[in-house]
């Protein structure tokens, strides 16, 4: 019987001929941390005893979540991971530099690798068919200090994507679309493998926005063959000798299959408060808003930022309404500037945050105040996960987002483009 | 044997509603932050909570982010352990990385206030409000390892190794 992606990956780190259900010690090839979760996992490391680092240059602690720090308790969060980078030797990313899972995937993780961070979102790198999973401040302290940690091999669904998206619709309206479907934890201790002809023409940054989600279905991992879009992302980042090819084998063994067909998809997004509480943006029609945010670790990226700016390209955004923008990194930054992007969506109305989660977790750059109501490409809309239990968050696309901006209410894009 | 109150709370309680983001200035700051677990979801929680009691959910309990402070602010309220229909992943794993058991029963027959005698090797839940047992699911048996090490950063300090 053949193998899925992550028994695959498992297998080769365990060395071992591991099988879903297994329980395996694996190699972890990327361990990080980020500023919220990361001063726990050190002193958790400082009390084990576990002495130096198995691989610094392969241990990252990311300052991405309170960017610049918003007071001075999380700034000397801030101490403490500066000091710990300069002891202990591993990377250190700075304020300024970006959202953690972005930075992974521009410049350390590698297809076939297992990576751990303490963050949910570190399935993101499985976009480029690295097996890569959220842990807690103990478990990726362990595999900072041992280089492994155990995994229990996940069974997979097959998510099986054919035909081309309508214009207006693209991975997000497809992945809150599956996380509707499936349910906020119809994929527990599952991993999502992604399929198909839509899959395969699909751009890294679509492949990122759902691996990505794929935890909001409860899932372990949100895995992608590598493949030669993959091969011109690495080569893009300098990075193009870390490519090695990785697909499931054609008789791997699902858990079950789910076929979608991309063309019949439409705008999609999710009510307050829950992933999976999805409707079509054309039905929310008449939703005010008082906020929208493009941005984070789901769509932050240069390709997000150029569909907002195309929408909005000329255009300005509706009065009462406010337009946050934070690029996912000073390399999406810097790109945005010079494809004239950041330029459109300044003079549209929009305000550019600093490269980092922004506003995402309710820290600082944009709280929410009692009962407005924000529109945002982040992935959670948990009940005050913008700052505030009394206010309201949908999810959507960064089409939807900017056409919403433009009109001051949920707005599907087909009706701006 | 373990014996305290249930305090119940609904299906899908995250880590925002057990240690919202807003708190994060607080994280080196354990004491002030354990002040607000629970607090999206019954603001009283940390005032009613007595030590031994029980934290008694729904379905995906902890669903959400990685932040092992959920669990931790939860243990340090006294909570001896929780019971829930299914929790997220992470989570669950985090709990037991605490010392910290998570079980899975059906929850659905347990009332807020009722008291619970919890036997763990017996793998028994005694509802002694309405005289119910309910039985839980086997924990792996590497985590138990761990949970009955006190966690895995006291594992590692005992064993200074991982084995499964
Ligand atoms: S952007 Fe949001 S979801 Fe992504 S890592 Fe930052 S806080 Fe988490």
């Amino acid at each position: 019987m053949g193998k899925t992606i992550a028994e695959k990956i498992l297998s080769e780190k365990s060395g071992t001929d591991a099988k879903a259900g297994d329980i395996v010690i694996a190699k972890v090839d990327l361990a990080f941390v980020q500023d919220t979760t990361g001063p726990l996992t050190v002193r958790l490391y400082r009390d084990s005893g576990m002495g130096k680092l198995a691989d610094a240059k392969r241990t990252v602690l990311f300052i991405d979540h309170a960017a610049p720090s918003p007071g001075a308790g999380l700034s000397n969060d801030h101490i403490l991971l500066r000091d710990f980078s300069r002891q202990s030797g591993c990377i250190l990313s700075e304020v300024g530099d970006g959202v953690c899972h972005q930075i992974v995937q521009e410049a350390y993780a590698r297809p076939g690798d297992v990576v751990v961070g303490a963050d949910s979102h570190t399935v993101t790198a499985g976009g480029l068919g690295a097996f890569a999973t959220g842990m807690g401040s103990s478990d990726v302290a362990v595999a900072m200090g041992l280089g492994k940690n155990w995994f229990r091999v996940p069974e997979s669904f097959k998510i099986d994507i054919n035909n081309d998206f309508q214009k207006g619709v693209g991975a997000k309206d497809l992945v809150l679309h599956l996380i509707g479907t499936l349910g906020a934890d119809g994929a527990t201790y599952k991993a999502l493998e992604f399929h198909g002809g839509a899959i395969k023409k699909m751009s890294m940054s679509g492949r990122f926005t759902l691996a990505n989600m794929a935890v909001e279905a409860g899932a372990k991992a949100g895995l992608f063959a590598a493949d030669e879009t993959t091969h011109e992302f690495l080569k893009s980042e300098g990075r193009g000798s870390d490519y090695k090819a990785i697909a499931a084998d054609a008789d791997a063994l699902y858990e079950k299959t789910i076929n979608i067909d991309a063309i019949k998809l439409e705008p999609t997004v999710s009510k307050p408060h829950t992933v999976d509480n999805t409707a079509l943006a054309k039905d929310l029609k008449g939703t005010k808003i008082q906020q929208v945010v493009i941005g984070t670790c789901t769509n932050g990226r240069l390709e997000d930022l150029a569909i907002a700016a195309g929408i909005l390209k000329g255009k300005k955004t509706a009065k009462n309404v406010r337009l946050i923008i934070a690029p996912a990194s000073r390399k999406v930054l810097l790109q945005a500037i010079e494809k004239g992007y950041i330029k459109t969506l300044v003079e549209s109305g929009g305000i550019i945050l600093p490269p980092g989660c922004g506003p995402c977790l309710g820290l600082h750059q944009g709280a929410l105040g009692d009962g407005e109501v924000c529109l945002s490409t982040a992935n959670r809309n948990f009940e005050g996960r913008m700052g505030n239990p009394r206010s309201f968050i949908y999810l959507g696309s960064p089409a939807t987002a900017a056409a919403s901006a433009l009109k001051g209410e949920i707005t599907d894009p087909r009706e701006v483009m | 044997m373990l014996k305290g109150k249930a305090h119940k709370f609904g299906d899908g309680i995250s880590t925002d509603h057990i240690i919202p983001g807003r708190y994060a200035h607080l994280r080196s700051n354990l004491p002030e932050l354990a002040k607000h677990v629970l607090e999206d979801a019954d603001a009283d929680f940390s005032k009613k909570v007595k030590h031994g009691d029980f934290v008694v959910g729904g379905s995906n309990f902890g669903l959400g982010s990685s932040r092992e402070h959920a669990p931790l602010v939860i243990k340090m309220a006294g909570v001896s352990a929780i019971l829930a229909r299914s929790a997220a992943r992470i989570f669950f794993r985090n709990a037991i990385n605490l010392g910290l058991p998570v079980l899975i029963c059906d929850t659905g027959r347990i009332n807020d206030g009722d008291e619970l005698e919890l036997d763990l090797a017996a793998g028994t839940v005694r509802d002694l409000t309405n005289g119910e047992t309910l039985t839980f699911g086997r924990i792996p048996g590497v985590m138990l390892k761990i949970l009955n090490e006190g966690g895995l950063i006291p594992y590692i300090q005992k064993h200074g190794d991982i084995k499964v």
